[in-house]
């Protein structure tokens, strides 16, 4: 019995224990993810957490002291300027590591270490477009340029210090939910980030759904849809003079007709990871003579995935050759967006195209050759070991040729012949140093000091925005942009000779740009930067409606105080509606309704054009154009199955509103000829059913509908984590950007007074512990539209002990 | 007394030994536990799970309550599917307890099998 009982106790505890502590029976560990010693409870951060520290530390070589305000923004006063770097690595570890560690993973196409053979498929994308050869690229120009190498050895030197010192039970919870540890940081990884941003930004493209429309709907129907010069074009730079003639014609290849606008077959496939063509921003300037306190006044609100943590890190940085404020970038040093004593700096997007495929014949299966120029060229083969969580690697072959890596063959997109593939061109594989446009605009002191920095940057291309103490106004599209001869790259090139390939880039003074212009205001929204008489073909996905209203308003305003910029940032008003609803109520045929289809068109007619959480018009609208859309587009589009990809918004729009006979209205299925006012009296009945639907689940109400999220990283995994139905208005085309799950990721306004005022707020906050109740503290106050007082710190502040914690840094 | 005094030491020792090892280390604790205080083996589980649930959720208690409940309801929602915090204090001290105690009974009944035989 005793032999029994021992064998029974035995048993029974050992199969417990290794219960708790496997992910193979449970889940999770709960063993170890419970525990109070090791597990989560560790993460539970005290609501009266004493972030005094007093660190010694090596490869510091001055002091530093941390000053830390109720907000958690750290105020760094380095003695040397490379400690500051040291410090702010220390800073985003500790209180970002995970996220940082995670997208420089995913950069890098190593997700599958982490979640597993589902993530290969994301890994070899990312490695096919060439992730980490770019990031190599970016980070061999960086190394070689003296100021950028110490500034990057200093800031990973901070990350390994923090990482070094960490226990495992202190880990962030990520970590012990997925499993794993952290590594030490590289320079690579802070080039990786760079490269994930960029991708982001500039990776946005639609050549293989472009030569597929080209197939299906023949040059000149493709012309009607996928023009990218709307009527209403309101360019990020009105030019001051006409626009010189480039130095020499660039021409297409002589087999251009044939074998580039008359191609004859399609692509089955589409990219594996598109980037959200939403990521873009707003930003305006106005100068002096236009505001209240006779200074310039600047603003930016970078639309991004909203993230818990957040991309953004607040921070000041004091060294002894400048003092700046503003977000930073986990992952890398400097302040991304802000400003210091003397100037102030934002961006938005170019949407530029800047990727292009070419069409490659390898010889046959190993993809060790390829035709170029009448003759076989060799491949440069780069093994990719792709590393998977509990199961053996995975490896891939990626062949690079004269353009850049073959994304797509035979053994990533398996209907692919052997002989054929793709090759993908992009500025991003470009070596360059764009961190030094960072590291001198946080010191730039004026105008020409910017214009030197911004020289740095080739991709992904933006508009980027300044404003000076002196009273300065400057707006310069900045990037490396192709030269390309007219509607090169809208499609898939040939790629088995040189005549397809771009003749190099646009000279950067040539790139649009403007300073102190007599209308006293500048501003970008990701709308295309010029108009037709820029010399140069610049095509790109290009935002049409934010810049309308932007215009509108700073045209119209004046005596502007920082409040103003504050109701414009948040400013719900969709100018796209105000032109496109006439269309809907115009063409509608009330005696074809029903009395709730009637109820539902009233909606839409009787609002006032604000896309206010508690409207329901928004969500009405918005619902029946995408399916006056669907109605229009889709039998012309979607009758083959192959990937295509909807116009832009304003096609359709603009078409109608010029043409009531738009070819496009007739159902090509049907024998009759639809009119506009069968198709819109029909697109509403369509829509009715989806009214109905969410009137009987209460979701009617735009701020309900949009259900404003702000999602963890982990997405859906981690729903505990996210911050759901936020009550938010705004929308796509809004200069309040705020859609689902994407939208302004920071805003800020600066006035260029002395001292500089400021005001900024994103969605998220300091700690990336969701244990922390600084994990999500400044999402309420920036649903609400407000902002917090951005509060350069200085040497008085410091004497009267105006901080709340403070954190001593010193050499060991 | 044993049992009070195996109630006292158990969690201590569990305590203890989890600032260098892994949190099965709660299992050294009850197994030595049970070994080294003679008492029914009834006792020796009770005295240990009653022990370190006390202990080990009283202290979770603490922290999650200096935390106002931010990640335990967050963590409850993730684990148990319901944010209601004591849930998921009780099950983290409930796991614990209970490989304490099933370790103190396996650690008495080798201390009978050892000594009988």
């Amino acid at each position: 019995m005793k032999y029994l009982i021992l064998v029974l106790s035995i048993l029974v505890n050992g199969i417990l224990i290794y219960v708790l502590d496997t992910r193979k029976v449970l889940p999770l560990p709960l063993g170890s993810f419970l525990s109070l010693q090791e597990g989560v409870w560790r993460n539970a951060e005290p609501n009266n957490q004493d972030f005094n520290a007093n660190l010694k530390l090596e490869n510091l070589e001055g002091k530093v002291d941390v000053y830390f305000d109720e907000r958690l923004v750290p105020h760094v006063f380095a003695e040397q300027e490379k400690d500051a770097y040291f410090v702010q690595g220390y800073l985003h570890a500790k209180f970002r590591l995970w996220q940082m560690e995670f997208q420089t993973h995913a950069a890098a196409g190593r997700i599958s270490e982490i979640v597993g053979s589902k993530g290969i498929q994301f890994d070899r994308n990312q490695r096919r477009i060439g992730m980490v050869f770019a990031a190599e690229n970016a980070l061999s120009a960086m190394e070689q340029d003296p100021q950028t190498r110490t500034s990057l050895d200093a800031y990973t030197a901070g990350v390994n210090s923090f990482i070094t010192q960490l226990n495992t039970s202190d880990l962030p919870i990520e970590y012990k939910l997925l499993g794993y540890e952290p590594e030490k940081w590289t320079n690579l990884k802070s080039a990786l980030f760079i490269k994930q941003m960029t991708n982001t930004l500039a990776g946005y493209d639609r050549d293989l759904e472009y030569t597929n429309a080209l197939e299906i709907l023949g040059e000149e129907k493709f012309r009607l849809l996928y023009s990218d010069i709307p009527d209403s074009l309101y360019p990020v730079i009105t030019a001051d003079s006409p626009y010189l003639k480039p130095a020499f014609a660039i021409l297409p290849p002589e087999t251009a007709d044939s074998l580039y606008f008359k191609r004859t077959d399609t692509i089955s496939f589409t990219e594996d990871e598109k980037p959200n063509p939403a990521n873009g921003s707003n930003n305006w300037v106005v100068s002096g003579s236009k505001t209240k306190s006779g200074k310039p006044i600047l603003a930016n609100d970078p639309h991004l995935n909203l993230t818990l943590p957040a991309i953004w890190y607040e921070i000041q940085i004091s060294t002894p050759e400048y003092n700046a404020y503003g977000v930073s970038f986990p992952g890398i040093p400097g302040v991304v967006i802000g400003f210091n004593d003397s100037i102030a700096f934002g961006f938005t997007n170019a949407g530029r195209d800047v990727k292009d495929y070419y069409q490659i014949q390898l010889k046959d299966k190993s993809k060790q050759d390829y035709l170029f120029n009448n003759q076989w060229v060799k491949t440069n083969l780069r093994l990719e070991n792709i590393k998977v969580k509990d199961s053996s690697a995975f490896l891939d072959t990626v062949a690079y040729t004269v353009f850049g890596p073959i994304t797509y063959d035979h053994s990533f997109k398996t209907n692919l012949s052997e002989e054929k593939a793709y090759a993908l061109k992009w500025v991003a594989h470009d070596t360059s140093n764009v961190l030094k446009m960072w590291l001198l605009l946080n010191r730039a002191k004026n105008y020409n000091d910017y214009a030197e920095a911004i020289t740095h940057f080739n991709v992904p291309g933006q508009n980027m925005i300044f404003a000076s103490v002196a009273g300065d106004i400057a707006l310069w599209q900045q990037g490396n942009f192709p030269l390309r001869w007219k509607d090169q790259g809208l499609f898939v090139m040939p790629g088995t000779d040189s005549s397809y390939m771009w003749k190099g880039y646009i000279p950067m003074n040539e790139n649009p740009h403007s300073i102190n212009p007599i209308q006293g205001f500048l501003s970008s929204a990701n709308q295309r930067a010029a108009d037709t008489t820029y010399p140069y073909f610049m095509p790109g996905s290009y935002e049409v409606y934010r810049p309308i209203t932007i215009n509108r308003n700073l045209a119209s305003m004046s005596s502007i105080t920082i409040a103003d910029m504050k109701n414009l940032q948040n400013n719900n008003y969709n100018v796209f509606a105000e032109m496109a609803v006439p269309i809907l109520l115009n063409n509608i045929d009330r005696s074809k309704l029903t009395d709730v289809e009637i109820k539902y068109l009233d909606l839409v007619a009787s609002w006032n054009l604000n896309n206010e959480i508690n409207e329901m018009g928004p969500t009405c609208f918005t619902i029946w154009w995408d399916s006056l859309s669907a109605v229009v587009l889709n039998d012309d589009l979607l009758r083959v199955n192959i990937p295509i990809i909807k116009p832009e918004k304003f096609v359709l729009l603009e078409a109608l509103q010029k043409d009531s006979n738009f070819i496009f209205i007739d159902n090509i299925e049907t024998d009759q000829l639809e009119t506009l006012k069968d198709q819109v009296t029909r697109s509403l009945k369509n829509a009715a059913i989806k009214f109905a639907e969410l009137e009987k689940e209460n979701k009617l109400a735009w701020g309900i509908y949009k259900n404003t999220t702000v999602y963890h990283l982990l997405k859906y995994n981690t729903m505990p984590f996210a911050r759901e139905a936020l009550k938010i208005g705004g929308g796509s085309g809004i200069i309040n950007a705020t859609m689902h799950d994407h939208g302004p990721s920071w805003k800020m306004i600066i006035e260029m007074e002395n001292p500089v005022k400021a005001v900024g707020v994103y969605p998220g906050g300091q700690s990336g512990n969701p244990g922390s109740k600084y994990y999500d503290s400044f999402v309420d106050t920036w649903s609400k539209g407000e902002y917090y007082d951005l509060k350069v710190m200085n040497q008085t502040d410091i004497k009267q002990k105006n901080y709340k914690w403070k954190m001593s840094f010193s050499s060991k | 007394m044993k049992f009070i005094f195996s109630l006292l030491i158990c969690p201590l020792l569990a305590y203890a030994l989890g600032l260098m090892l892994p949190w099965w280390s709660v299992a050294i604790a009850g197994v030595l536990t049970g070994f080294f205080i003679p008492q029914h083996r009834l006792l020796s589980f009770l005295s240990c799970f009653l022990g370190s649930l006390i202990l080990f959720g009283s202290m979770i208690f603490f922290v999650s309550f200096s935390n106002d409940h931010i990640l335990a309801k967050k963590i409850g929602l993730l684990v148990v599917k319901d944010s209601n915090e004591y849930l998921i204090i009780a099950l983290s001290a409930l796991i614990s307890a209970l490989v304490s105690g099933l370790s103190a009974l396996t650690g008495r009944s080798f201390a009978i099998v050892l000594k009988k035989s």
